[in-house]
């Protein structure tokens, strides 16, 4: 009976020489130790060895120890979150902007309006040069004559292949 | 006021280096000497403790105080230290038959007594360091798991449920753990602790 009961403060034995144990669990050992002459010794000895490790000095980290540390922080990537790859950088995001706007503008200019009108009532000879300044080359774009200096598309010329072949 | 750790951890993750800076000057102490006493050199400590910081560093964006900071702190490093010895079991062996018995052998600051010094309390002296060398004996003589529990209990003083965690094992089991390491530790120091009653 006394062995069981010893077996199960071993348990105990620690939180009690530290004095973390709930009242009730400290009167138990303590009714325990009363009639244990064993575990009376055991537990003193506990608290001998706990004085004796408060013996072992400190040590201190090495002077160069938090330089150390530092240079390897400083030495680690910049880490980005998952989501960051589809979040665009402010650079393209400004150069997406300005894309967009210059599209808006350009869309609402008067003169694409008659260009459409224009090109459906029958074709670019109908555009007021004025209303594209931007367009300087727009009398390359209007003169269509060396189009019509273009050499002739090349016939097909099957009789005369067949007429090699015959010949040959 | 100070910041608690958890609150400097969450400045850290939102950016603020010098909460790092401060964290690591509030642990590097206690995680140098634990570590010391887990691998017995205190090269490796160092090195161990730098490594520990760094991963705390490296995880701040994922960071979420659901636990003690401490009780995270000290679990990379008992994992660190329990990989370190289980990677050098070997040399260790090797290392150890030939190593003398005293309180910084490992630590390569092991010093020589001059037998000239003028030290008046030359035999006390003598005697403190024999002492010291045996109780570090003792607990380098424990086994791992056991080393690491008396460690986290009596020189960091965490509580129970806390050590229980970091170790990864239950407050019961943890209990046993260490009534297992004092029973050991009593009998290594038997001549200290029967001086001591």
């Amino acid at each position: 009976m006394e062995d069981m009961s010893c077996s199960r403060i071993e348990k105990q034995m620690m939180p009690y020489v530290d004095g973390r144990l709930k009242v009730s669990e400290q009167q138990q050992v303590e009714t325990h130790l009363a009639a244990c002459a064993a575990c009376r010794v055991r537990v003193n000895e506990f608290r001998a060895v706990s004085g004796l490790l408060d013996e072992l000095p400190q040590i201190e980290p090495s002077g160069a120890f938090d330089a150390r540390v530092r240079a390897r922080v400083a030495a680690e990537p910049v880490k980005q979150s998952w989501w960051a790859v589809f979040a665009p950088s402010p650079r393209a995001a400004f150069a997406a902007s300005l894309l967009l706007l210059a599209t808006i503008w350009i869309g609402s200019r008067p003169g694409n309006v008659n260009t459409t009108n224009s090109a459906a009532n029958g074709g670019v000879q109908n555009i007021d040069p004025n209303d594209l300044p931007v367009l300087e080359n727009y009398d390359i774009l209007a003169n269509f004559e060396p189009l019509t200096e273009l050499p002739q598309p090349v016939q097909a010329d099957e009789p005369d292949d067949s007429d090699s072949n015959q010949s040959m | 006021m100070a910041r608690s750790d958890v609150q400097l951890m969450l400045d850290v993750k939102a950016g603020d280096e010098q909460s790092f800076a401060l964290l690591l000057q509030r642990y590097r102490s206690p995680l140098v000497n634990f570590l010391y006493r887990m691998v017995r050199n205190r090269e490796q400590a160092e090195d161990l403790a730098q490594e520990v910081f760094i991963r705390v560093y490296r995880a701040r964006a994922d960071y979420v105080p659901s636990a003690k900071f401490t009780t995270w702190l000290f679990r990379i490093a008992t994992n660190l230290a329990l990989n370190s010895l289980r990677d050098t079991r070997h040399q260790r062996m090797d290392i150890s038959l030939d190593a003398p018995l005293s309180a910084d052998a490992e630590s390569g600051d092991e010093r020589t007594l001059d037998v000239t010094d003028k030290h008046p309390d030359i035999e006390q002296h003598l005697v403190e360091e024999a002492r010291k060398a045996m109780i570090k004996h003792a607990i380098d003589k424990l086994p791992e798991k056991q080393r690491a529990a008396v460690l986290l209990h009596k020189y960091q003083e965490l509580d129970y449920g806390e050590i229980a965690k970091i170790l990864a094992c239950s407050e019961s089991a943890l209990k046993s753990l260490l009534f297992r390491a004092y029973e050991t530790l009593r009998v290594e120091l038997a001549p200290l602790v029967s001086g001591a009653k």
